[in-house]
């Protein structure tokens, strides 16, 4: 994960509360074997609206999302991060996130910011009059400078440490490599491991024996 | 201080002790991987850079999207395909040792772990798969996690994780004839609710556990997770010991002597104190079937489809109203009127050597009724090598069934075995679900024996209902089949 201590970038303004994980990104797209590649897929059923305001030019190299109240409820679904993410956003300022999303957002290096929604509004407005003006957001600082407006934001003290030294889970389990070598250096080496791999006397696979497929008494 | 089991074996695995209410960081010693939830762990793994921390504690198989049949042809469905695929190429890439289609060891992740003796006493065994609680029958501390967990232990073979509860189920005395391990652990699920096991590690125990095989108690530690535990265990004993003794990873030599010191002291000390304890009486028990929509919906054959109006819990109730129209049945009617389309009999629950012969040692001879199709699959390539050695599979076709490739198979339905809308099966696997094994399809859970005598009489039946006189059949090995051999 990237350290994160200041970003600048365009902002966008969505003017939507209780945006949920499905209009985040669909189901449809949760068959992916892929964890990149879902820019596609964000915000899908409102893409093809030439309104939406990702598709207005000004926004459409936004990274930093401005959201109405209650964003990333709904199913636990990473793919919701993903997405943002892959799409370029870097930070999403709204008033109130759901909390799994939030979870998810902190392990996977995007910002959730929490701004009073005088303060969205504010910066709504200013986004709104001025299309493609830049946010820059300081994580050190928690604050959030747009044009001349500058205003606080929320974010836990666990969340900010672990954005700003680029820590995710498997980062942080990962500073204790050494304690995982020495409990590794400790193991009985009965323990079994799967390679070299071991088998049984080798035969020789063929396809079951064939058989004639029955169908079943299946109602109309 | 004294201890439970699973207690014991969790302090064994403590990497870094959690303060301040942080989470214990617990080293796994085995991980299994299955195409469904590894791909974007592993993707995961690529994008930041890492490597596959232990690969020789890393095994794979292909078992949720693998067709039973025409096994030598490409996969049709490409979803399906794809998965596939994508498993191995990942494999190949970071080195973990694969068991694909067409190998001796491919099958249920369940199945493979167990018979390769990989599964042994005291581990912590994880799987991005729900019914991981299976490897728990060995006295292991095995569960199932999710595909950021999947990444997390690929990349440091360690998960942080909060402590958990125990809870102790004791089953006193013997089975009657014609009732399992199935039936014990669909009437504990019964008793205690699909919820009842939140939060808890189930550790079964008593005299009908220990006079269970290795095979049947797998059968309970499977379903812990359908009451909703995070994992089932029992202690290890003689009967584990034996299991493992000379598979291919088990412990030779003086290192088997080491092993079974070592396992021999896993078992919750007398005066170990449990978080909760339930205490059942396997004399009382009899075939038990679910009629319902979650396997907490179970009743003893000889019941009737429940009555919503007489059910005093207003949930309950409605729960009870809607399964029972999903299920297309009527409140009132005896359970063994009920007449079935598929039985299915398979999955990591009842797929293994043991239940493929009790069943054949019930169909044998005799014919399916008419219009019912059966299908039998066993849980992993060996075991239906196995099967074909000992002659089952020549019974099961005589009987009128379909003999199929190893797989999850109708469990789930990702591969085209799959009850079509209506459809009612008798099924040894473990989730009754709306849809589980096909939209709209309706889902009976029962035992193997159960399975076979639903087989021959076309409705719900026991053993006892084909009134044969003899014995109950068990699963040790047919023994006047010819060319018997051990593959
Ligand atoms: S057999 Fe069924 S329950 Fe078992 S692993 Fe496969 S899908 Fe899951």
């Amino acid at each position: 994960m990237e350290k994160f201590t200041q970003h600048t970038g365009v902002g966008v303004p969505l003017r939507r509360s209780n945006v949920d994980t499905d209009q985040i990104i669909p189901a449809v797209y949760l068959k992916r074997v892929t964890r990149t590649g879902f820019e596609d897929a964000l915000f899908a059923a409102w893409r093809g609206d030439p309104e939406f305001v990702l598709n207005q030019d000004a926004y459409r190299s936004g990274s930093v999302l401005v959201a109405g109240p209650d964003f990333g409820t709904g199913s636990s679904r990473e793919h919701a991060v993903w997405a943002l993410k892959d799409y370029g956003f870097k930070v999403v300022l709204a008033s109130r996130f759901a909390d799994i999303f939030r979870g998810n957002s902190g392990k996977q290096g995007l910002l959730a910011a929490q701004l009073a929604q005088e303060d969205i509004e504010l910066i709504w407005k200013i986004l709104e009059t001025r299309p493609g003006t830049e946010i820059t957001v300081d994580l050190e600082a928690r604050t959030v400078l747009c044009d001349d407006v500058v205003v606080p934001f929320q974010v836990d003290d666990y969340t900010r440490w672990r954005l700003m030294e680029g820590l995710d889970d498997i980062g942080l389990t990962l500073q204790h490599v050494d304690e995982i070598a020495a409990f590794e250096a400790n193991r009985e080496s009965w323990r079994p491991a799967t390679l070299p791999a071991k088998h049984l006397p080798p035969v020789e696979i063929k396809a079951a024996r064939p058989v004639e497929v029955a169908i079943g008494r299946r109602p109309a | 201080m004294a201890g439970t089991l699973a207690e014991k074996v969790w302090d064994a695995h403590v990497v870094r002790r959690g303060t301040d209410g942080a989470p214990d960081l617990l080293y796994i010693d085995l991980h299994l991987v299955h195409e469904v939830t590894s791909p974007q762990a592993f993707e995961g793994l690529r994008l930041a850079g890492r490597p596959v921390r232990r690969p020789d504690l890393t095994l794979a198989t292909e078992d949720h999207n693998t067709p039973t049949l025409d096994i030598d042809r490409p996969i049709a469905d490409t979803t399906s395909r794809t998965q596939i695929e994508t498993l191995r190429n990942n494999a190949a890439e970071f080195g973990v040792r694969i068991h694909s289609l067409g190998d001796a060891d491919q099958g249920i992740v369940h199945q493979v772990g167990p018979q390769l003796g990989l599964t042994q006493p005291g581990l912590t065994v994880v799987c991005g798969d729900s019914h991981t609680s299976t490897h728990g029958a060995f006295g292991a501390l095995a569960f199932g996690i999710g595909t950021s967990e999947v990444e997390h232990v690929l990349a440091t073979q360690t998960l942080p994780l909060a402590p958990f509860k125990t809870m102790a189920i004791t089953v006193n005395g013997q089975l009657p004839p014609g009732a399992t391990s199935k039936d014990i652990i669909l009437a504990i699920i019964a008793k205690i609710g699909t919820g009842g096991g939140q939060g808890y590690v189930l550790e079964y125990r008593g005299e009908a556990i220990r006079s269970l095989s290795m095979e049947a108690r797998m059968t309970i530690c499977n379903m812990s997770i359908e009451a909703g535990a995070r994992a089932g265990m029992i202690a290890p004993d003689e009967t584990t010991f034996a299991y493992l003794e000379g598979r291919p990873h088990a412990p030779e030599g003086a290192d088997w002597d080491a092993a079974v010191e070592y396992w021999s002291t896993l078992r919750s000390d007398d005066d170990a104190v449990f978080d909760a304890e339930i205490v059942l009486e396997a004399s009382d028990l009899e075939p038990f079937v679910t009629w319902g929509t979650n396997p907490g919906q179970g009743l003893p054959l000889s019941g009737s489809v429940p009555v919503p109006e007489q059910i005093a819990d207003a949930n309950e109730r409605v729960a009870a109203e809607r399964a029972i129209e999903y299920m297309g049945l009527t409140p009132g009617q005896p359970l063994r009127e009920i007449k079935v389309d598929t039985v299915f009999i398979g999955s990591c629950t009842n797929g293994r050597i043991e239940d493929l012969r009790s069943v054949a040692k019930v169909v044998r001879g005799k014919k399916k009724a008419d219009d019912v199709r059966v299908l039998v699959v066993p849980a992993s390539a060996r075991v239906r090598l196995q099967a074909e050695a000992e002659g089952l599979d020549q019974i099961f076709l005589d009987f009128g069934a379909e003999w199929r490739n190893a797989g999850c198979s109708m469990c789930l339905g990702m591969n085209p075995d799959q009850l079509a809308p209506g459809e009612r099966s008798a099924s040894t696997s473990n989730r009754n679900f709306e849809g589980r094994q096909g939209k709209g399809g309706r889902t009976h859970l029962v035992s193997p024996l159960v399975a076979a005598a639903t087989a021959i009489r076309g409705t719900l039946s026991s053993y006892g209902d084909l009134a044969t006189g003899e014995p109950v059949p068990d699963g040790s090995p047919l023994t006047d089949v010819a060319g018997l051999q051990t593959v």
